[in-house]
């Protein structure tokens, strides 16, 4: 059986990703892991929550539905060891059907959306479970190069209770095309971009309604040797 | 021990601000994480901390979130949840959230309190967190005070820090905006670059 490589995360400066150039640090990170008394970050209440948070076919309506494939997201949070994080905040923000963002340094020209705003946040449950609704993000083009486009995707950001565990990355969907050509997602090793990949659940779907994936999340810190 | 892979980190990339900072870039959602720290009667000495983040090429960078997490001014993070909608104006969060791309000069603004020391061998300092477009990590660093100089030098953490790259840690004072104030640009690369952390 082949070992596992734990080694996920992609590097600071991958220049395929033409911003990581100048924007990525040239001098090795100090590990401070040691030197920490305190690891502990902020924590959110329900109150956080408001009605419709957890449903952006919901949040941002103006006169009617948003346009697209409603589509449900759930999953799980653990951390490293499998054991469930609860109350984590999740922060989530994407594109519209059409594969255009609500911002306004956004110049690509596909139609926005009325009634879609493509941001939403949740707080998972006891045994580290979330689910929000939304709609599938289109794909989108970009400057990255010529004729570079992003796969469809939902970006995620993640606060748990250490400081390791403050995560921002970006869920996929299965089978997409742009894959092979997305620096972005290219930058992560080879054998852990799958990781980033929700799983298609057709026992998850609500019938008549909406199709689900499910995208868990593991959280820890960049520290490769500690259990090597 | 069972070890699960970590999910790979990604970049925040350009258009974070409608759901991580939308109160302060005027988008119809709201925010639960701000720029003040604090509310008008939180215990501690109330200051401002500006900065910049500042590209390869010494350019301000104009899309990136700065988090802060803090102690409050006896050194205690907070541990009750924060509720932003039932505090009452005492509360102390320790947690602020701007992004740079509001005010001229792409210059971060925060209102907190100057925080207590932790422990022994620790001065007074702030956590930042940084991301950004172009950055497929978060970035990790910390915040330390230049008036706080008998402290700083007993401090266990930046007594790890070579000392020539101390200096990119250290908030200077500054004179105006009503309030003590310090400010601190955050150097990715060249000659100042930020000393970051991995954990
Ligand atoms: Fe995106």
């Amino acid at each position: 059986m082949e070992p596992v490589n734990f080694d996920v995360q992609p590097p600071h400066l991958y220049p395929p990703y033409k911003s990581t150039i100048l924007r990525s640090p040239t001098r090795p990170l100090l590990p401070v892991r040691e030197l920490l008394k305190d690891l502990s970050l902020p924590v959110f209440g329900e109150s956080v929550l408001q009605q419709f948070d957890n449903d952006l076919t919901k949040n941002a309506r103006v006169n009617g539905e948003p346009i697209g494939e409603r589509i449900k997201v759930a999953g799980r949070v653990f951390d490293e060891a499998g054991r469930p994080q609860p109350n984590v905040l999740l922060e989530i923000w994407q594109a519209n059907a059409a594969g255009r963002y609500v911002h306004r340094r956004e110049v690509h020209d596909a139609p926005l959306d009325p009634n879609f705003l493509g941001g939403g946040r949740v707080l998972t449950d006891r045994e580290g479970r979330y689910s929000f609704y939304t709609i599938k993000p289109g794909a989108y083009p970009w400057g990255n190069h010529h004729n570079a486009w992003r796969p469809n995707h939902i970006h995620f950001s993640v606060l748990g209770h250490q400081l390791a565990h403050r995560l921002v990355t970006q869920m996929y969907f299965p089978g997409d095309p742009l894959f092979e050509f997305d620096p972005i997602y290219q930058s992560v090793p080879a054998h852990a971009r799958e990781l980033l990949v929700a799983r298609f659940r057709m026992d998850w779907t609500d019938p008549e309604f909406a199709l689900a994936y499910e995208f868990n999340i593991v959280l820890g810190g960049h520290h490769q040797s500690l259990f090597e | 021990m069972e070890r699960l892979r970590q999910t790979p980190s990604q970049t925040v990339g350009p258009f974070f601000a409608y759901s991580l900072t939308a109160q302060q870039y005027g988008y119809p959602y709201d925010s639960i994480v701000h720029h003040a720290l604090l509310g008008p009667a939180t215990p501690g000495q109330h200051i401002y901390i500006t900065g910049r983040v500042l590209d390869g090429q010494g350019a301000p960078v104009p899309d990136a979130v700065v988090e802060l997490w803090q102690a409050d001014a006896q050194g205690q993070y907070r541990t009750a949840p924060i509720n932003p909608r039932e505090d009452d104006g005492r509360d102390f969060t320790g947690f602020g959230r701007v992004g740079t791309g509001t005010q001229a000069g792409a210059v971060f603004r925060f209102e907190t309190i100057k925080p207590g020391a932790v422990g022994p061998g620790q001065a007074p300092h702030i956590n930042v967190t940084l991301f950004m477009r172009g950055s497929l990590h978060g970035l990790r660093t910390r915040l330390y005070f230049e008036d706080e100089a008998a402290a700083n030098a007993h401090d266990e953490l930046l007594s790890a820090v070579p000392p020539e790259r101390r200096a990119t840690l250290l908030a200077r004072c500054v004179a105006g905006g009503g309030l003590p104030g310090y400010h601190l640009d955050i150097h990715l690369q060249g000659a100042e670059e930020t000393v970051f952390f991995t954990l």
